[in-house]
């Protein structure tokens, strides 16, 4: 398992740094740095003079290695447009942004393992073509205009949740819902088909056997293998929310860290805009490391092989 | 991906069984409800796309100041002139919205493409050859994986100057995970089987071998991909334009209606909800007819 581990985090960092050089080179290569911030109508000297005081003339590699340098002190330098330090920038944004992360993930956790788990106890029931419409559905709905249509219903039409901002705990509960319900598809599937293929399995038949309660049987034989690598996928399935939440923030004006992407990547401001899509990166690669551990620990198919 | 192995024995297996292979995938077709929805609406709005100009009753792009947010034919001020209203600049709505499928389609497929031939080589090449190829394929995926699609689009776009042919190219160059991950596990399950070794063996060079018998017997994994990822590129390029940096105006994207609509939603929710249905439409079409070619194909493997 140590040996396991220790191969699976190297990769990770291997990971970590491969994507702090696409982020830099993402803003490096796209635009002139120095042209972008000088902003419209500025003279070539202008222009030159920002290049020398930002150090952008030195080669790339060189630039690379000093922003790389301080970034993993925590130092991504000021923003252009806030005029305020990026970490703090982003230390004040992150706790929205986590919040409404949890809050989503649980959201769907919540809807789809029910659901899923009776799906799979019954095929073909009305719950399992319920399941499978509400994943056909999701998947299909763009984010934002399912944001916008609960924004109309709960907040114009029934008037009973607040729909801009996120001052109090029912400012995201439209929010978690909206960003949720994209992560429920693939949770549900994998629940039904998790627990239709444990219930096939040799050691349920042998619980039934042995004369077992029908619900000792599913909660604490068939249910707990099931779950394991559901719980697995909803670590990865955070992550993927976490790069959606900038279009639920903007629509529903959550001060977070996709609402501040939003605003960094129309205003030019690239130091936020590097140091948010790396953050964000950053807590996908831990978290799919730690799902990958789990699913090893739980699996030792997976260590060993 | 663990029990890949077990459908494909299954399948080969049933297919022995029946009556002839192609009888079967046939008459599963003619069976299976969501596939023939997907297929009838999905044609229906490639032939709306099609003939948008005869279909279409106005000019998309003419504003007419007088003639603002008139709501659709079934309000009570609607008009058969304009069967679904006009927007905040008084341009025919049912116009936009045909024009707006031209666009959706246009993505979907150019993304499509671009992105099915990078994850297709990848996946494949990894899968054929393993080894160091197959670690240096699954490191990229991997790195791109920790990539936020949307929010790296988003910046690529809006630093190089967003416009439609550039949205196409960001999205073809971010979006050819899947297909990289489904065909490699695809190509593992065919490298050794019987077939491919007889073909090594007659001296066929491997160029060969991946175009003659490995890409044919992994094109079912191929389309069942390339229909989703269809779908789920149409969606990323709504959700861009309705954030400001996608298709840029006047263009009838439907993403970049909805946005513009956003601050008429409370009076005119018409100009929000229609170009959201036609796009939710388009995507369930894409999905189902996805969804229904990998269940016809390869039966076993639903859930």
């Amino acid at each position: 398992m140590l040996q396991y581990a220790l191969k699976r985090a190297v990769l990770a960092l291997l990971v970590a740094l491969t994507v702090s050089l696409v982020c830099f080179l993402l803003v490096n290569l796209s635009t002139d740095v120095a042209t972008a911030m000088a902003g419209e109508g500025a003279t070539a000297e202008t222009i030159d003079a920002i290049r020398k005081q930002y150090g952008f003339d030195r080669p790339l590699a060189v630039q690379y290695l000093e922003w790389l340098g301080r970034a993993t002190l925590g130092d991504f330098g000021d923003s252009l447009y806030f005029r305020t330090p990026v970490a703090a920038l982003v230390a004040e944004r992150m706790p929205t942004t986590m919040i409404l992360g949890a809050a989503a993930i649980g959201f769907a956790l919540l809807l789809s393992i029910p659901l899923g788990v009776v799906a799979a106890l019954k095929p073909n029931s009305w719950v399992d073509r319920l399941t499978l419409t509400i994943a056909v559905v999701g998947q299909a709905m763009p984010t934002f205009w399912f944001a916008l249509l609960l924004m109309f219903l709960f907040g114009v039409t029934l008037k009973v949740l607040p729909i801009s901002g996120g001052d109090t705990w029912q400012h995201f509960i439209l929010p978690s819902i909206a960003l949720g319900y994209y992560a429920t598809p693939a949770i549900m599937r994998l629940t039904r088909s998790g627990m239709l293929e444990v219930l096939e399995s040799d050691y349920i038949r042998t619980a039934r056997a042995k004369g077992l309660r029908n619900a000792s049987v599913l909660f604490k034989h068939a249910l707990r293998n099931a779950v394991a690598p559901v719980v697995a996928l909803a670590a990865v399935q955070l992550g993927f929310l976490l790069g959606g939440s900038v279009v639920i923030e903007t629509v529903f004006a959550l001060n977070g860290l996709g609402y501040l992407a939003w605003e960094a990547i129309s205003h030019n401001d690239f130091p936020v805009v590097q140091a948010v899509v790396l953050l964000i990166s950053l807590v996908y690669i831990v978290l799919t490391l730690l799902a990958d551990m789990a699913n090893a620990w739980l699996d030792p198919r997976i260590r060993i092989g | 991906m663990s029990n890949h192995a077990a459908t494909f024995e299954a399948s080969v297996a049933e297919s022995f069984a029946g009556p002839s292979p192609g009888e079967l995938l046939r008459r599963r077709m003619r069976g299976h409800a969501g596939l023939l929805i997907g297929a009838g609406v999905l044609a229906l709005i490639v032939l709306m796309a099609l003939a948008a100009p005869w279909l279409a009753p106005q000019d998309p792009f003419a504003q007419d100041l007088a003639r603002r947010l008139i709501p659709p034919v079934w309000h009570e001020s609607g008009t058969w002139t304009y069967p679904l209203g006009t927007d905040m600049l008084g341009r025919d709505y049912l116009s936009r919205v045909i024009y707006g499928s031209r666009i959706s389609l246009l993505i979907g497929f150019s993304v499509m493409l671009i992105s099915g031939v990078i994850g297709a080589v990848l996946g494949i090449v990894a899968g054929y050859f393993g080894g160091r190829t197959d670690l240096v394929v699954t490191y990229l995926i991997t790195v791109r994986l920790s990539l936020p699609v949307i929010l790296v689009a988003l910046t690529t776009v809006a630093l190089v100057g967003s416009s439609l042919w550039m949205v196409i190219l960001v999205l073809g160059l971010l979006k050819w995970d899947r297909y990289a991950v489904v065909l490699r596990s695809a190509t593992q399950q065919v490298r050794n089987l019987d077939y491919i070794t007889a073909a090594r063996a007659i001296g066929c060079p491997t160029w060969r071998i991946i175009a003659g018998e490995v890409l044919p017997n992994v094109s079912s994994h191929l389309i069942v991909v390339a229909t989703l990822e269809m779908g789920s590129a149409i969606l990323l390029e709504a959700a861009l334009s309705f954030l400001g940096l996608g298709v840029q105006p006047p263009l009838p994207s439907w993403g970049l209606m909805i946005s513009e609509a956003k601050a008429y939603m409370f009076f005119s929710p018409w100009l929000i909800t229609i170009p959201g249905l036609a796009l939710f439409a388009l995507v369930l079409a894409i999905n189902l007819l996805g969804d229904g070619v990998r269940d016809v194909t390869a039966p076993e493997g639903r859930g």
